[in-house]
């Protein structure tokens, strides 16, 4: 019997596998062109390590926290991989998440990604894809809305967050070598960031709602 | 005797570096290298590099020396796993092959953990052309 947390990280997994590629040759046009096999081959060891059956949230977390540190190769390794170490610590012993849990597992995500990465928005980082959905996910609540609400709420913001990188340079990673010639290309790690969010809405429709 | 890790994306770098550095100490060295992922590929993990620091480690610190920026990354994660050990670990910033060298010849001298960080900043500014 699988936990519901297990299958929205196999949700995950699946829209990176599915999108190994078309990371890669974004990563391509401004990086080393590695980002989408990093990316799959360390959510699959995700799926491979993580205990099916384990209902603590928190150690699930920290589970894939560890892998992806390991597993997955390059920069987003150490940021996805802290990110969800430190998400771990916010959710401690829970089984069931209501809307204010996955806000303060988002922040201390992003918190996670800042800390390790030393970027803000405006630098064409993932950054610029969390923080915009972290930011909805608050209005959202705000306003009254349901979790399913907030969730396409976050990933439409992401999405804007997508768009808005093409138009900046990058000043972090191997993109930034290339400075003015980044401008025009959405960045790996923000795109990546919005498919994973859109994965867990679509396990949020299919399984929750 | 100061420990030393070389922290590479690629095992092959690391373990050429490691060659060159131990052929200048002989066997009075403690230096580790975790270069690549576990299958071989290019790639760093957080994880074998914590390993590494747990190895090289005599009880007077290690320095870690990295090639490029996820490296420092992977070595930044792996320094936090260990926070609450009582090594005292520093990365040093300077070149990897160059720095790796200068370190081991001072940690094999009995330099203290400050004087091998202090090789391996040295260590950017030497001239190769006279």
């Amino acid at each position: 019997m699988t936990t519901a947390i297990y299958r929205c990280l196999e949700k995950i997994n699946n829209a990176i596998a599915d999108n190994k590629t078309f990371l890669s040759d974004l990563d391509g046009a401004i990086g080393d062109a590695d980002h989408g096999i990093n990316m799959a081959r360390g959510f699959g060891e995700v799926i491979a390590q993580v205990p099916q059956d384990e209902e603590d949230i928190s150690i699930v977390l920290k589970k894939v926290g560890m892998v992806l540190i390991s597993k997955v190769g390059g920069a987003s390794g150490p940021l996805y991989g802290t990110a969800f170490i430190k998400a771990a610590g916010a959710v401690n012993g829970k089984r069931v998440l209501d809307l204010d849990d996955i806000i303060a597992l988002l922040e201390a995500c992003l918190n996670g990604i800042k800390m390790r990465g030393k970027a803000t928005v405006g630098e064409k980082t993932m950054v610029d894809a969390i923080e915009p959905a972290l930011s909805a996910l608050k209005e959202g609540k705000e306003k009254g809305k349901s979790i399913g609400e907030c969730i396409e709420l976050a990933c439409k913001a992401a999405e804007e967050g997508v768009e808005y990188t093409k138009t900046i340079r990058a000043t972090k990673g191997r993109a930034s070598y290339l400075g003015d010639r980044s401008i025009g290309h959405q960045d790996p790690g923000a795109t990546s960031s919005m498919i994973i969010f859109k994965a867990i809405k679509k396990f949020y429709t299919d399984e929750i709602e | 005797m100061v420990g030393i890790v070389i922290a590479s994306h690629s095992r092959k770098v690391a373990e050429g570096i490691y060659d060159l550095a131990t052929q200048m100490t002989g066997s009075n060295h403690s230096i580790v290298q975790a270069g690549g992922m576990d299958d071989g590929s290019i790639g760093t993990d957080a994880i074998l590099i914590q390993q590494a620091i747990l190895s090289a480690d005599q009880g007077e610190g290690v320095v870690i020396i990295a090639d490029l920026g996820s490296a420092v990354l992977s070595t930044q994660t792996a320094m936090e796993l260990l926070e609450n050990e009582t090594i005292k670990v520093v990365i040093a910033d300077g070149p990897i092959l160059e720095g790796t060298i200068a370190a081991a010849v001072q940690a094999s001298i009995g330099a203290t953990l400050d004087e091998v960080v202090e090789a391996v900043e040295s260590a950017r500014d030497v001239l190769k052309l006279i």
